[in-house]
């Protein structure tokens, strides 16, 4: 098959040079980075898996078996009339740019990167859950988001290709160098080199960290550099996935956790096999935090420039706001000062990531509240709650004092004393890691999950999503039972 | 705000000292809120004035007090992050005064880091354990060895020109290509992409001397320092420097042999330095003995002090009038004992200091008077100042009371920054003349002072008072500015040195982008830096 064959496209890939030059030297790394740092374990077997292969409706979500290495990982642009206009910004009203223009070429570049290296690092970061999956519908679920962050990876290597010259291509050539918690090539966010090396953790990453790559999508969606909003657009509805396994994954820890703790005369839902309810709040703690800090400094010039180009607007800039200058407003913000909490007022522009963690934080509020409808719903009286924004900082101006999961200002002292009882310990991390061993038989789920309420794509839960390609695979024992 | 240039080891906020047998480590860990203002925070380990003089600081007393140093790796505290440059912030809400005494500030600290290699056999090593942006790669490139960790992002950058519509100002542009030998087209990209060169193309275009991965840099650091310090030279026991910092009494500063008067109605600073009290030390032991406390390294680091002090507490002082008193034979048998004891390292070091204070004084936005009458000392170490003075007055008195001597401090041991003493600069292209001054080893009285063209302008005692007050008058009178540029342009006749370079690229371009609206005026890129709203140039070449 040649190469505009195996990648599905809407980008008129066989008759454009430049990108096909750049990718036959580019894919065939990918592929080996794949099999490198893909998943461990499962490259030969068969996944029932969603592949976009056209960008209509009946076309983006295309399911059927597939082995990972065989993914047609391909490029999408969400269509558009060609009469984009920029939404925001100094430039709103003038037409889009569809080439880079010259004065944007290192803040668009910057932003691109950033935003690529965390697709390929979030697959290396997850390469070891295979072998711990609570069900085969998980384990099918994760290789979909690996899959996935790999054509996010492809999106963004596109633009790359196409618009940033020989330098663009270097970039991705360094997008497959890199390595999550490599000490040497390290991914360029920290976050990103921590290992997702238990279930919990990969249902808390994907439900707090994925989100804060759907807000960055989304305001990179409305940028007026008109590819990189339609390869945004388009991978927006694929992330939407990757949040309801998070927001689901971890709401399904929790209901087993509530009915275990119901059941149990203690109310221990440890002497059960599920994760208690105060783990997973300690859980909760640490991924938000962790999470919030991706939005980047609370007052920022870098923000402020890259709303002023039209580059980078709003959460739904388009659909909720009337004005779109941003210019001689202000927004207020809790700062420190003199060791305590003021207001100050800050102009929008230099707030923008403020204003967009504001949508994130919201958001991860309203998943809390389903939760606790389900613990409420198994009769057991506990709720779950979303910390502070300003709790266990490590960067921002809220990184210079310690504070408690309200927000209030606390020594370092106090907060050490706490520290135990607001984030997992290590014998919590241990207990978690405890529980992490595979269930392969279809319809069976690991002790400490519930089931989902229903399939995939109209399947039944007990459907074979994971198919064993040969006797290597560690699906296979399971198969020949 | 009053800067003072007075600190410790112990008390500085933003460095780390530490000695390890010929190793020294100086670790860059910029507080916050340590700024010398309260009005920008020092993120990501900028720097303002504060912080360089501390590192300044830090230089003098490696020399001084630690002679087992044979190398000194530059590196941070802070992960990922080696500097980030100049505190832009700063530099926005800074006067226009400010800027340019900081730049010329930080330049004479990174000459003073290449001074200790050349001079001192010190060598530097720039340990860039991150991100290396604008002044942070600057002081980099004043080391002798740059190493760059090779993590796939980390990249050694000068932003100035994309980002902040300046240049860099601390003898980054001269360097590139003068030291480094940067190729000019590929100096041009460099300057001009604002996310900077990386990995082994850095090393490629020879911004770096070498690039190490993360699990091998610290090793890689450390054998490059050893082998640095293995080029060094033993000395002996370290000399302690302890503050030399005047007692103020209203208007005047007093040292132990300088006092400044100011004047501040008539712009001007009476700067009077006082000759050594006693003989000179007899060897090489009696100087180590004096430490400190002897005369010539006493005398010009409280001169170092009291430049500084004027230059950036005294805006308005334009004008400073030189004076020196005591016995002029004595002076010179303290130039010649030290200079007999070259090849002493400590010897060498003081030596070294001294052409750096004069050197310091060179490059002053000020006009320099030295006055030389009754009682006055001009000779030798003194009388380089006389040299280095826009004019000099002396007074004609029958009986030869008043006269100036050559010593062996003005042949040769105190090179201005072109590379040429003040008499060679002084005679520039006249040979004659300069062999015929070097001829002389007596007092030289006021008329063959004038003849000889070593003053200005001699004045009998009747003429004496009138010429030098309308002088002086005058003088404080006239534009600041065009003093400062014609001053700058008359001083250095003769060769460029990448030393010479570095200023007068300074004064002349980035003193003038710091002025112009592109940088500073409301639509700026300065003026909007961290605003809401974008800059706006002017798209006029001028």
């Amino acid at each position: 098959m040649s190469l505009t064959d195996s990648i599905p496209n809407n980008v008129d890939l066989s008759s454009d040079r430049k990108l096909l030059r750049a990718l036959e030297k580019w894919q065939p790394n990918f592929i080996s980075w794949w099999r490198d740092m893909g998943p461990v374990g499962f490259q030969e077997d068969q996944i029932w898996l969603r592949t976009a292969v056209s960008v209509e409706s009946s076309g983006w979500a295309h399911y059927d078996y597939v082995k990972m290495p065989d993914y047609r990982w391909g490029i999408f642009l969400t269509p558009n009339d060609g009469n984009a206009k920029i939404g925001f910004g100094d430039e709103k009203g003038r037409d889009s740019w569809d080439e880079v223009p010259g004065e944007m070429r290192a803040s668009l570049r910057r932003i691109i990167v950033t935003q690529a290296d965390t697709e390929p690092a979030s697959v290396e970061q997850q390469r070891l859950l295979g072998r711990t999956a609570p069900s085969l519908y998980d384990l099918r679920n994760l290789f979909q988001v690996n899959v996935e962050e790999g054509r996010h990876l492809w999106a963004m290597v596109h633009l790359l290709h196409q618009y940033f010259g020989r330098d663009g291509r270097e970039e991705a050539e360094s997008l497959l160098e890199r390595r999550s918690g490599d000490v040497d090539k390290p991914r360029i966010l920290s976050t990103f080199n921590e290992t997702t090396d238990e279930w919990l953790s990969f249902f808390m990453f994907t439900m707090f960290t994925d989100r804060d790559g759907k807000y960055q999508l989304s305001a990179l969606s409305e940028s007026g550099f008109d590819p990189l909003a339609r390869c945004t657009q388009f991978m927006l509805t694929e992330e939407a996935f990757h949040l309801s396994v998070g927001e689901q994954g971890v709401g399904r820890v929790v209901r087993q956790a509530a009915k275990r703790t119901a059941q149990d005369s203690n109310g221990d839902a440890r002497a059960h096999g599920a994760i208690d309810l105060q783990t997973i709040q300690k859980y909760i703690n640490f991924w938000f935090s962790s999470a919030v800090e991706l939005f980047g400094g609370e007052i920022s010039t870098n923000a402020a420039d890259y709303f002023a180009m039209g580059l980078k607007g709003r959460h739904h800039e388009q659909k909720k706001y009337d004005e779109h200058r941003g210019l001689n407003q202000i927004y207020t913000m809790p700062i420190l000062d003199g060791g305590r909490l003021s207001s100050k007022e800050v102009p929008l522009r230099n707030a923008m990531n403020e204003v967009l963690r504001d949508e994130y934080v919201a958001d991860c509020e309203r998943a809390c509240r389903r939760w606790n409808k389900v613990i409420a719903e198994e009769g057991v009286d506990f709720e779950l709650k979303i910390p502070s924004r300003r709790f266990n900082r490590s960067m921002g101006m809220y990184a210079e004092s310690a504070f408690d999961l309200n927000g209030d200002v606390i020594t370092r002292e106090e907060f050490e004393a706490k520290r135990d009882s607001w984030l997992p310990t290590a014998e919590d991390r241990a207990y978690v890691r405890s529980l992490m061993t595979p269930s392969y038989g279809p319809g069976e789920f690991a002790s400490w999950i519930a089931p989902p309420r229903k399939g995939i794509k109209g399947k039944a839960i007990d459907f074979e999503y994971c198919k064993a390609g040969s006797p290597e695979s560690p699906l296979w024992s399971e198969a020949a039972e | 705000m009053q800067v003072s240039f007075d600190t410790h080891p112990d008390r500085y906020q933003h460095w780390r000292l530490s000695f390890d047998g010929e190793v020294a480590t100086l670790s860059m860990d910029v507080q916050l809120r340590g700024g010398l203002r309260d009005d920008y925070e020092l993120k990501l380990n900028s720097y303002d004035l504060g912080v360089d003089i501390e590192l300044a600081d830090a230089i003098q007393r490696i020399r001084f007090e630690h002679p087992e140093v044979k190398c000194v790796v530059v590196n941070s505290a802070v992960d990922r992050v080696f500097c980030a440059g100049a505190n832009i912030p700063m530099l926005g809400s800074s006067t226009h005064a400010f800027k340019v005494n900081f730049c010329k500030f930080t330049n004479e600290t990174r000459l003073y880091i290449e001074d200790a290699s050349r001079q001192s056999g010190i060598k530097f090593l720039a340990a860039l354990n991150g991100t290396c942006a604008g002044g942070g790669y600057e002081l980099a490139m004043a080391c002798d060895d740059i190493v760059l960790i090779d993590d796939g992002s980390s990249a050694v950058s000068l932003p100035e020109v994309p980002l902040l519509a300046v240049l860099p100002g601390t003898g980054g542009l001269t360097r590139l290509v003068d030291k480094r030998g940067v190729r000019r087209d590929r100096a041009d990209v460099f300057c001009t992409v604002s996310e900077g060169i990386r990995g082994k193309r850095a090393v490629k275009w020879k911004l770096v001397d070498a690039i190490a991965p993360r699990s091998r840099f610290d090793d890689v650091v450390a054998e490059r320092a050893k082998t640095l310090a293995s080029q060094g030279r033993d000395k002996g026991a370290g000399v302690t420097l302890p503050s030399v910092a005047p007692t103020v009494d209203g208007d005047t500063l007093k040292y132990k042999y300088v006092e400044v008067k100011i004047d501040s109605a008539a712009r001007s600073a009476t700067l009077t330095l006082s000759a050594p009290d006693d003989a000179p030390p007899a060897d090489a032991a009696a100087l180590h003995a004096q430490g400190a406390e002897s005369w010539v390294l006493r005398c010009f680091r409280e001169l170092d002090d009291a430049i500084l002090q004027l230059r950036v507490n005294h805006l308005e002082v334009g004008l400073w009038i030189v004076e020196t008193r005591g016995d002029r034979d004595r002076l010179r048998a303290h130039d010649d004992a030290l200079r007999a004891l070259a090849g002493d390292w400590f010897a060498d070091e003081v030596i070294a200091l001294q052409a750096r204070v004069l050197r310091r004084l060179d490059v002053t936005s000020r006009s320099i008077f030295a006055i030389i009458d009754e009682g006055s000392c001009f000779v030798g170490s003194f009388f380089e100042i006389a040299l280095a003075a826009d004019r000099s007055f002396m007074l004609e008195d029958d009986d030869d009371n008043v006269a100036v001597a050559l010593s062996s401090a003005n042949r040769g041991t105190a090179p201005m920054g072109n590379g040429l003493t003040r008499l060679a600069t002084r005679f520039f292209g006249d040979e004659a003349s300069l062999k015929k001054v070097l001829a002389e080893s007596g007092p030289i009285g006021t008329t063959d002072a004038d003849d000889l063209g070593l003053i200005t302008l001699a004045a009998d005692d009747i003429d004496w008072e009138d010429d030098v007050r309308i002088a002086i008058e005058e003088r404080a009178s006239m534009s600041p500015d065009a003093l400062t540029g014609m001053e700058a342009s008359l001083r250095f006749p003769g060769p460029e040195t990448l030393e010479s370079k570095i200023f007068a690229r300074l004064s002349a371009w980035q003193n003038w982008i710091f002025q112009r609206p592109n940088a500073v005026g409301p639509k700026g890129a300065l003026t909007k830096y961290g605003e809401p709203d974008r800059a706006e140039f002017d798209f006029t070449r001028c």
